[in-house]
């Protein structure tokens, strides 16, 4: 049995593994395969694999992820900013600040479950926020956003204006103009950014499934089904929340590393309610507790916000052209309504929609698929299917 | 568990290669897309793709709305169709109206949501997917930098919309970005000395300021010319974007002793900001011997139109009006009012003049690269867009033009008919050395991408 399943594993690890290198070439027809959207699917789809280890597995529904997403942005920033250009440092850094962050909020916030739970994390969000915004503005310059910025040339008086970029002047980089990333002398921008992404996506995955077949998981399932029993069977579970708190802020503090990297300047909104609402929508929509699920959730609304939204009605006249005009004038006045500013409106009708015919996201719809096909072979299989 | 994991055998190798083929395809697909073009998004077909990046949510929707109104007029107008526009008046011209280069103007439009993050996808969109050429589009600073310095590492040109802060074409300034529209500084240059003989020299100021990068420099811009007239700055307070409720910003104002408050705010900020001072009684109010007075450094009739009552006899200034009495305002109105049936706002005139200035740099380079459409705007004169006789400076790609100054309009004849022009600041006033916002234009980008 347990052969099987990470013989199983291992397929489905490699399959999702080809699917993500391959997304470039598979998700171009449908005007998804350019790096910068690729890159979002991906950073996007670490944070929701990685919060729904917590949500997913514990069943804690926090409010506030997105502020570890912000504080894993603005490490990252600070490193090209002081450090170096190349992308390692700013990751490894992210990661362990964006930890210690979750660590502390996760050692106040566990002390109460439920909704209580959810409120203290959306509350310690909020005001993540607005520190980032208003009050700690040498550290994150505000509204306008921390940039990398020219290297400073005489004395430094202002950090948020003038980078050191001390290891990168003790090797003697030279720069022209204002430097991207890198990854020991290769550019990390575009398509190579969008690989780098995916390589971390596939490691995030490959932890998640790990986390997911290990004890821990099952402990953390344990929490979900009956926290009660196990309290009464002598075990503390606060730990092994606090364990999964902070593994899902250091997922999180990765995701704002990339984003910092794909794109080097780390705004306060990245940190708001509506961020953290985002991944919550993310991990429900695609299935909360499967493997997959919020990595296609991430995608759909991502591809939703980028691709509905760039719709008006003068594509929506090029693509409906063959109908005679009175229909077609009536059906982009109908259609326009769903897509360009509309987009919102469209993403809340299939979240409505998946919410009552799907509870279980659009892996469960996939299920119900494959079920309707292959019924005879369901039994031997369905079970494995579940949790995938 | 893991002594079996060490072990591989022959399907695994076989999939490990299917999976290094999945790998090899992507990659062996872009790297010979890349060496096609000499520049970033050379265009090789029958059209060209102009990106109008717009806020179509948020604080300053308004004045996104009626940008996009104006850059699919300009699309028309550079296509050969409508009445041409301002392409009758602008001189010296190089537009033939048949598109750009020959080849027909399409754009695509996006949301900035007036957030930076939501910006940059979108501008990373119309220029990795739709293969824009040009972005252009604006309503907040705090969103134009971080676009254009977007622009300036994809290698594409930038040609700000409405944006004011002095960073712009100050010390965030880029080589891809131009920018038409004036700025906080020669709003202060303009407005100092006009406020100083309407309300006098010995006033005490209280500054309201958006907290992001425009309201920053506007603050500071307008300080330094209130001062140099003698007034004194009392406070200056802080607030975030899209506050909405201001009374807790104003009810201090009264209690501090200052008797002109400065509103550094833009959009609907700024009509929530002037309504409750007003519902407040501030306009009525005498402090030090004086009359109480509001100004609005940066007005717009969009602006006024949300504010109403509130507005009359307020003095702001503006970078251009529709009420303007030269010929090329006039045909734009024209344009503009047969379009969409109501006159345009300098949001929307500044996008359209800079679709066309756009256009016009690439028939006189004769190509869209960036390495001859940048030399052909910088330092470029020109006149007959609204503005009089405007000058693109090379040093630090601002438009110099003359500054007007206005005041809300005590009885309108139309709903329209909000602004009048108090003064027309000229250009040698306004006018300052580049050097002392700092900053680098850096270098042309000709990477292909």
């Amino acid at each position: 049995m347990f052969k099987r399943n990470a013989r199983q594993d291992l397929i489905f690890f490699l399959v999702f593994s080809a699917f993500v290198l391959s997304m470039p070439v598979l998700l171009a027809p449908i005007g998804a395969g350019y790096p910068d959207l690729l890159q979002k699917f991906a950073i996007y789809g670490l944070f929701a694999i990685g919060f729904n280890i917590l949500f997913g597995l514990t069943g804690y529904l926090s409010f506030g992820h997105a502020a570890f997403l912000g504080v894993g942005s603005y490490a990252a920033v600070w490193m090209f900013k002081l450090l170096t250009m190349n992308v390692i440092p700013a990751i490894v850094f992210a990661v362990i600040i964006s930890g210690l962050f979750a660590l502390a909020i996760g050692y106040v916030s566990l002390k109460r479950s439920g909704i209580y739970f959810s409120i203290l994390t959306l509350a310690f969000a909020e005001m993540s926020y607005k520190l980032a915004y208003s009050v700690l503005t040498p550290l994150t310059n505000g509204e306008t956003g921390l940039q990398v910025k020219l290297r400073a040339s005489g004395p430094v008086t202002d950090l948020i204006n003038q980078d050191v970029r001390v290891l990168d002047a003790a090797m003697g980089i030279e720069e022209n103009g204002i430097p991207a990333p890198s990854l020991f002398g290769l550019e990390i921008t575009g398509w190579q950014a969008f690989y780098l992404c995916a390589v971390m996506l596939i490691a995030g995955f490959y932890i998640a499934m790990r986390i997911n077949r290990s004890s821990f998981g099952m402990m953390l399932r344990a929490i979900k089904s009956n926290q009660n029993r196990l309290n009464y069977t002598g075990v503390y579970p606060r730990p092994y929340l606090l364990a999964a708190f902070t593994i899902s802020g250091m997922y999180a503090g990765l995701a704002g590393a990339l984003l910092a990297v794909t794109d080097p300047l780390a705004g306060a909104e990245r940190m708001q309610w509506t961020a953290s609402g985002e991944v919550v929508l993310m991990t429900i929509l695609g299935g909360a507790g499967t493997l997959l699920g919020p990595f296609l959730g991430a995608a759909v609304i991502k591809y939703f916000e980028n691709i509905f939204s760039a719709i008006n009605e003068n594509s929506l006249h090029a693509v409906l052209s063959f109908l005679p005009d009175p229909v077609e004038n009536a059906l982009v006045s109908v259609l326009s309504m769903f897509v360009g500013e509309g987009w919102h409106l469209t993403l809340g009708l299939l979240f409505m929609l998946i919410v009552i015919f799907l509870p279980g996201g659009l892996i469960e719809g996939f299920n119900r698929l494959i079920g309707l096909f292959t019924r005879s072979r369901k039994q031997t299989t369905g079970e494995n299917r579940e949790e995938a | 568990m893991s002594e079996k994991k060490l072990i591989v055998n022959r399907r695994q190798i076989i999939r490990g290669a299917a999976g290094g083929a999945a790998l090899a395809v992507p990659i062996l697909h872009y790297i010979k897309d890349a060496h096609a073009e000499e520049y970033c998004n050379m265009p090789k077909g029958k059209e060209v793709v102009l990106g109008f990046n717009v806020p179509q949510t948020g604080p300053y929707a308004d004045e996104g709305a009626d940008e996009l109104r104006a850059f699919k007029l300009a699309v028309k107008h550079l296509n050969g169709e409508g009445d041409g526009g301002m392409l009758n008046t602008f001189k010296p011209s190089s537009l033939k109206g048949n598109g750009i280069l020959g080849k027909k103007v399409t754009f695509v439009t996006g949301d900035t949501q007036t957030k930076s993050d939501a910006a940059r996808a979108s501008a990373k969109r119309m220029i990795e997917k739709d293969k824009a050429i040009m972005i252009s589009g604006g309503s907040s600073s705090g969103v134009a930098i971080a676009v254009q310095s977007l622009c300036q590492d994809a290698g594409v040109i930038f040609m700000a919309g409405l944006t004011h802060s002095n960073d712009t074409t100050g010390k965030d300034k880029r080589r891809h970005g131009f920018r038409h529209f004036f700025n906080a500084y020669m709003s202060g240059a303009a407005l100092g000395p006009v406020l100083a003989k309407a309300y006098g020299k010995d006033r005490r100021a209280y500054h309201i300021t958006a907290d992001y990068t425009w309201g920053w420099t506007q603050e500071e811009s307008m300080k330094k010319f209130t001062e140099k007239e003698g007034w004194q700055t009392v406070k200056t307070v802080r607030v975030p974007l899209g506050a909405g409720d201001y009374s807790q910003y104003l009810t201090p104002v009264l209690s501090s002793g200052a008797d002109v408050l400065i509103l550094n705010l833009y959009g609907k900020d700024m009509v929530n900001a002037l309504t409750q001072a007003v519902q407040f009684g501030m306009r009525d109010k005498v402090v030090n011997g004086k009359n109480f007075e509001i100004v609005v450094p940066l007005f717009s009739r969009l602006m006024a139109q949300g504010a109403g009552e509130a507005i009359k006899g307020i003095y702001g200034s503006v970078n251009w009006n529709w009420q303007l009495q030269d010929e090329a305002t006039k045909a734009f109105v024209k344009s503009f009012g047969q379009e969409y049936g109501f006159p345009p706002s300098m949001a929307a005139h500044t996008c359209y003049v800079q679709t066309i200035l756009y256009a016009n740099a690439c028939e006189m380079a004769g190509t869209f690269s960036p390495a001859g459409v940048i030399p052909a705007l910088e330092g470029f004169k020109f006149d007959g867009l609204g503005n009089g006789p405007t000058e693109y400076r090379a040093a630090d790609h601002q438009c110099f033009k003359d500054v007007l100054v206005v005041k809300g309009n005590e009885k309108p004849t139309s709903k329209f008919d909000l602004l009048s022009v108090v003064e027309l600041t000229p250009r040698s006033k306004v006018e300052y050395d580049p050097k002392i916002f700092g900053g680098e234009l850096g270098p042309i980008n000709t990477k292909p991408c």
